[in-house]
This record gives C-alpha cells, sequence and structure tokens, in this order.
C-alpha cells in the first residue's frame, strides 16, 4: 500500500462529528431575516437549508382587497432598496393592459429614476459584499454616495426609499430644476468612487483571494434554477431584459451588458458577480447620460387616464430587467378596480434557491459571501 | 548588567515600591486604552470621511470614558447552560495574560518593572496564556459560534507563534541577549544602530539589513494575528462569526475583551519597539536621549505601531482560516527561517 492511500485510509477511518448551525434569523450577514440552517464539518460546510417566511406580509392576497393605485405602495415593500425599479413592471402591466401610452418625457424620467436607483442598489450590493469579507471602509464610501443619489429621489418624490411615484400612465410629480445637472454631478461622483474602490477592495489582493474560485455557479445550473441580474450575468451570460426584451425606451441607449469573464478565478464565481455589478454601475452611468441629453422638458407627465383604473377584463404579465433579477407582474383582471390575481415573480427568491447547490464543499466563511455575492432582499423573497 | 529602577533607587527595595512598580503599568494600560480607543474612532472616522466622535466633550475627546461607563451599566448575562466557573473566569485570564506581560517592558532606562534576563522568553511564554482565555470563554459559552472562534483561535495562534519566535530568537542571536534592557542598551545611538537596521556594527552590517527588515515585517505580521487583528481576525469574524468567541458576554466582561485586546496591541507594538526599533532610545544620537525622555520616545514609537495596526484594520479585508494558516506557515515560517540563518551567519563571521 502506498503511502498516500494508507494516509487515505486512515483519514476515512476518523469519524467527525457534523455540527449544525443556524445562521439567522438575527445574524450580521444574512442581509435580513433570512435562517440557513448550514451543516458543517469543522470548517466545511456539507449542507445548507434556507429557511424562509420570517418576512412574509402576504403582499400577494393583500393585493386582491385593494385598488390598483393602492397597490403601489406594497410593492416598494418588495425589494426596497430598489423601489423605483419595481414599480415600473407593475404600472407597465397595467399600461399594457389597458393600453395606455405613456408620454416621451415619462419614459425618460422613468428611465433616469430606475437606473439611479441601480447605482444605488448595486453600491448597496458590493458595499454589503465587501464588509462579507471585512472591508469596512469601502462600504461608508459607497453609502456616502448612495445618500446623494437618495437625495435626488428624494426631491423628486419625497421619499427617501419607498417612493410611490410611479402612476398608471405616468408620475405623480414633474421633474424639479437642476434635476440634469443634480444627475451629471452624480454620475461624476460615482464613476470616482468607482476608480477608488477598484484599487481598495476589488483588485484587493486578500479580497481576489477571499472571493475568486468561490461559489462557482456554472452557466447550466444558473440557467436551470431560473437565475436571472447579476447572477446569471456573473456565469458568463449575456442575458438582459433592457437589450433581449427592449422595453420602455431601453432601444435608444447605447449600453454593453458585463458579464463574467473569469478575470481572476472561474467563471461564475464571486468575484464575477461582484465584478458585474461594479461594470453596471458604470453602464448605468452611460444610460443615465444619454438620456439626460435626449430628454424633452416640455410636456406633461402624465398619460390621459381614467380618475378609476378599471383594466378591462384580461391577464397580463410583465416583467423588467431589476437590479436584482428580472422582476415579474402577472395580473389577472376581472374588469374591477381590485386585481383578481396579482402574482410577483422575485428575483431574490429565485435567486436564494442557488445557495444549496452552490455552497456545498466550502468553508463557512465562505457561505457567507456566496450568500453576499447573490445579493438578496429579504422584503422580495418572503413578499 | 545591574538592573535599575528608579523606584528602588528612591525608595529601597520595599512593600510600597513593589506595590507602585506593579500598579505604574496598570494606570498606564488604563490611560492608554482610553486614548488608544479614541485613537481607533478617529482615525477610522477620517480614513471613511468621517467626523467620528464630536459630541461627547470637545472634539469628541470623552467618548471611551463615555463608552466604558456604558459597558459598565449594561446586564451582565450569564447564558444559563454556561459553565459558570470558565465563563466567569475566561475575561480576567485574557486580561491577566495581557497585563502579565507589562512586567517586563523597558519603558525607560530606569523604569522596567522587572528586568530579568530572560525578558523576551518570559514575555513569549506568557503572551500564550491569552489563546487559553479564549478557548475557556468560547468552550464556556456553550454557544457554536463561540466555539468555532475558540477554535481558530487557538490554531491561528500556534501558527502564528512560530515566525514570530523565530524573528525574536533571530534577534536573541544578533543581540546575545534575552534581556530586553540590555538589547535597549545595546541600539543607543543614531536609529542605524536599531536592529530593524541590523543594530550597531560596522559598514560590513549592511548585506544583513534586508534581513532584519523582513523580520520587523514578519514579527508585525504575526503580532497582528496574535491579537486577532484584521487582517487576522478571524476569531472574532463578525460576518460569520457573529463575535467570536466573546458573542455571548456582556457589560464589564466584555469590556475586559475589549481591554485585554487593546492592551495586547500595546504589548506587541512595545516587544516591536524594544527589539527592533530601538525601544527607549532616541533615533538622533543624545538628542533628547534621557530617563524621562526615553519613556517619551518609547511611548512614542509604540503608539505609532498600534496605529500603524488601526490603519491596517480600516484598510483590508479578511483572510478566510485555511488562508491564513497558509501564510502563516508557507510564507512567514520559511522567511524567518532564512532571515535567522542569514543572521547566524553574520553573527559568527563578526
Amino acid at each position: 500500500m502506498s503511502d498516500k492511500k494508507r494516509l487515505d485510509l486512515e483519514y476515512s477511518q476518523i469519524e467527525s462529528d457534523k455540527m449544525r448551525i443556524n445562521v439567522g434569523p438575527q445574524h450580521p450577514s444574512t442581509h435580513g431575516v433570512l435562517r440557513l440552517e448550514v451543516e458543517v464539518d469543522g470548517e466545511i460546510v456539507t449542507e445548507v437549508i434556507p429557511h424562509l417566511g420570517y418576512l412574509h406580509r402576504s403582499f400577494e392576497k393583500h393585493c386582491e382587497k385593494m385598488t390598483y393605485p393602492q397597490v403601489m405602495p406594497y410593492i416598494d415593500r418588495l425589494d426596497y432598496i430598489s423601489a423605483m425599479n419595481n414599480e415600473w413592471p407593475y404600472v407597465m402591466a397595467l399600461e399594457k393592459l389597458m393600453d395606455i401610452k405613456v408620454p416621451e418625457k415619462v419614459d425618460y424620467i422613468r428611465v433616469i429614476l430606475a437606473e439611479l436607483n441601480r447605482i444605488a442598489n448595486h453600491q448597496i450590493a458590493v458595499a454589503t459584499f465587501g464588509l462579507d469579507a471585512g472591508a469596512f471602509t469601502p462600504f461608508l464610501f459607497f453609502f456616502r454616495d448612495r445618500e446623494y443619489i437618495l437625495w435626488i429621489l428624494e426631491k423628486m418624490s419625497g421619499a427617501r426609499l419607498l417612493y410611490n411615484y410611479f402612476r398608471v400612465g405616468g408620475l405623480a410629480a414633474d421633474v424639479y430644476p437642476g434635476f440634469k445637472e443634480d444627475c451629471l454631478n452624480i454620475v461624476k461622483q460615482v464613476r470616482k468612487t468607482n476608480a477608488e474602490v477598484m484599487d481598495l477592495l476589488i483588485y484587493n489582493s486578500i479580497f481576489i483571494k477571499r472571493s475568486a474560485n468561490v461559489g462557482i455557479l456554472r452557466p447550466d445550473v444558473a440557467i436551470n434554477f431560473a437565475c436571472s441580474g447579476p447572477v446569471l450575468r456573473g456565469s458568463g451570460v449575456k442575458y438582459d431584459l433592457r437589450k433581449d426584451e427592449p422595453y420602455s425606451i431601453y432601444d435608444r441607449f447605447d449600453f454593453d451588458i458585463p458579464v463574467g469573464k473569469g478575470e481572476v478565478g472561474v467563471v461564475g464565481d464571486c468575484w464575477d458577480r461582484n465584478m458585474v455589478r461594479v461594470q453596471e454601475m458604470e453602464q448605468s452611468c452611460r444610460i443615465i447620460e444619454q438620456a439626460i441629453a435626449q430628454m424633452p422638458m416640455e410636456g406633461d407627465v402624465s398619460a390621459l387616464v381614467p380618475k378609476r383604473i378599471k383594466p378591462p377584463k384580461g391577464e397580463v404579465y410583465m416583467r423588467a430587467e431589476n437590479p436584482k433579477g428580472d422582476l415579474g407582474f402577472y395580473i389577472v383582471s376581472n374588469g374591477t378596480d381590485k386585481p383578481e390575481r396579482l402574482k410577483a415573480r422575485g428575483a431574490s427568491f429565485v435567486n436564494l434557491s442557488v445557495i444549496p447547490e452552490i455552497s456545498k464543499g466550502y468553508m463557512f466563511a465562505d457561505l457567507i459571501l456566496i450568500l453576499g455575492s447573490i445579493d438578496i432582499v429579504l422584503g422580495e423573497v418572503d413578499r | 548588567m545591574e538592573n535599575v529602577n528608579f523606584l528602588y533607587e528612591l525608595f529601597g527595595k520595599n512593600i510600597i515600591s513593589v506595590t507602585l512598580i506593579v500598579s505604574l503599568p496598570l494606570v498606564f494600560v488604563l490611560i492608554y486604552a482610553l486614548i488608544a480607543i479614541l485613537a481607533e474612532l478617529k482615525v477610522s472616522a477620517w480614513i471613511q470621511e468621517r467626523l467620528g466622535p464630536m459630541r461627547t466633550g470637545p472634539w469628541g475627546i470623552l467618548q471611551p470614558i463615555a463608552e466604558v461607563v456604558k459597558l459598565i451599566q449594561k446586564e451582565d448575562i450569564t447564558p444559563d447552560k454556561s459553565s459558570k466557573l470558565l465563563y466567569n473566569l475566561a475575561p480576567f485570564v485574557i486580561f491577566t495574560g495581557a497585563y502579565a506581560a507589562f512586567a517586563v517592558i523597558p519603558f525607560s532606562e530606569y523604569f522596567v518593572p522587572s528586568g530579568i534576563n530572560l525578558g523576551l522568553f518570559y514575555v513569549f511564554a506568557i503572551g500564550s496564556i491569552s489563546a487559553l482565555g479564549i478557548v475557556m470563554g468560547g468552550w464556556a459559552s456553550n454557544n457554536k459560534y463561540s466555539l468555532m472562534g475558540a477554535m481558530r483561535s487557538v490554531s491561528q495562534l500556534i501558527s502564528y507563534e512560530i515566525p514570530a519566535a523565530m524573528a525574536i530568537l533571530s534577534v536573541v542571536v544578533l543581540a546575545s541577549s534575552m534581556n530586553m534592557q540590555e538589547i535597549n542598551h545595546q541600539q543607543t545611538g543614531w536609529f542605524w544602530n536599531w536592529n530593524l537596521f541590523g543594530g550597531p556594527g560596522s559598514w560590513t552590517k549592511i548585506w544583513i539589513i534586508p534581513f532584519t527588515v523582513l523580520l520587523t515585517f514578519i514579527y508585525f505580521i504575526s503580532s497582528l494575528a496574535e491579537t486577532n487583528r484584521v487582517p487576522f481576525d478571524i476569531p472574532e469574524g463578525e460576518s460569520e462569526l457573529v463575535a467570536g468567541f466573546h458573542t455571548e458576554y456582556s457589560g464589564m466582561k466584555f469590556a475586559m475583551f475589549f481591554f485585554a485586546e487593546y492592551a495586547n496591541m500595546f504589548v506587541v507594538a512595545a516587544i516591536l519597539t524594544t527589539i527592533f526599533l530601538g525601544g527607549w532610545n532616541s533615533p538622533f544620537d543624545t538628542f533628547l536621549q534621557g530617563p524621562i525622555w526615553g519613556s517619551f520616545w518609547f511611548v512614542l514609537k509604540a503608539f505609532s505601531v498600534v496605529l500603524v495596526q488601526i490603519w491596517i484594520r480600516w484598510t483590508l479585508p479578511r483572510y478566510r482560516v485555511d488562508q491564513l494558516m497558509y501564510v502563516g506557515w508557507k510564507v512567514l515560517l520559511p522567511l524567518s527561517f532564512v532571515s535567522f540563518l542569514a543572521i547566524s551567519f553574520y553573527v559568527m563571521l563578526k
């Protein structure tokens, strides 16, 4: 018997006890009230079972008792980090059902606000991912910038986080004077911070060691689990609804879809998913710049819409590219002012399902990183 | 060498002077810990483009006191299923380990609590006591996170004590002494006499300077690991282990852990200062050289090292547990062996 074989045999005879740990629902790194039941062998994760439902608020059932405009604040609370993006597919679905054509100006404002909110969302995602890796300082750099974005959104809608700003066929309010300048300043600031964080965090050798080659999500697995958004693109799949199924006016803008390339590790590792988000911020900046240049300042911010939103009988499904992935709304209308049934397809919920698949065999510390790289928000997971 | 201690000179060797000598470092540690906490708050704020505490007292200087008062007021919780004796003992064991090391730290030419000949050896032996305290606390808490933190801490301490020991051993070979005061005396003069720059000697020492600089860095990195500081803070890595071995501790016992961490930071900084940065010697020969200025230089140097530790903490991410072992065993250890051999050669040829 060779030495290697004897060693393997000896190791196989060592009985090691496995330990079950509850990570969450109160844990600093589960990004909300998620509970992961983790079985570890020493430091190695052998099994992960996510338990959901700690933030369940019966969103879909509530919607059946609400008129269409009343549903809007609930939709803000799905993915509360990117509420502007949430509202969009909902109003688009109703506009499609009622056959309303929104004015061009509204589309431009919607694009700008959604992209601003996308930047804010990705800033949180990258920042908390760095925090999971132990880097505290980039977290605050990003939060400082995010605050400027939230100021713009607050000036537009009156709220910092949960805007309730989109309306069927338009918007709640027109842009304020100086909106364009504010947006361009933000774009400048976002680019500056990203360049700084590139050195400080993304290409930091410890950070690369931690996040490269960890939590590898193969493209076929990602597609089988119906992942979307940066999680799917991080695995090298070029899929973005803004390009593949252009809604609103996205076909007018020139932007790229960043995908994971395995620059420092394997395609689809945590570093790639994170990098996709950083690059998407730059693409959002490009979209904002183009939209600002093309946007008409005259005109109304609402189409002609009846006072009571009463879509005709029928059903509609509309989806949009949320920062976290595809967010779709399926609405069944019975001709009254309340939906018969409203189903939301949240990206976080679907993306989370991939966790047990990709985190087996890694260290316990990696599990936290993998969870951070998926970028979930529990408001959308539990609904 | 005659162990000179100004309190013995003043009062003679009696119960008063001994008590004073034992308690003087404690007073120092208390004041230092408050300053270090403030420094940590302020330095982190500057790094992150914040102001830091500004409301408690002018420029926020009373913030550390407010924090200590807050911690004292907090409820002292002992988990039901914990092992009471070990759980309550652990914070004090850790602090004892940190404080015992002050016994041989030479603050000045005329003040070292105990100038034993095996000073460096003693510091090293006593430094491991904190690992015992961490294991006690982690095990007795009856918490899985604490247990994992304690396990990690022990493996980390063992791995990093060896490179640190090699670095110290190299200096012992270079200085032919384990007495910290003696090592300090040897480095008197301009700053190029420091062991960082190869110690005192003629121009032939130039070829060992890269090795001594390397050893300084090895010791510094190992000391970060021994005090559980970023990037080696995996025993308390809050992103996965909540707070590691002190997850269950609250109130005054938590404050003891906190206090011991800062005391430990100073201990490793003081050792680094003593063996590599010339201790209480002025960098510029006789400029401001003397027993009182000596303590100034010593505290200045040691505190600068502490500031570097804080700076690193707020800049770098954290290593993973296996990568930490890799750095310790496969990078630092071989390098420290090579440097040790080189310095031994130099001493042999001298």
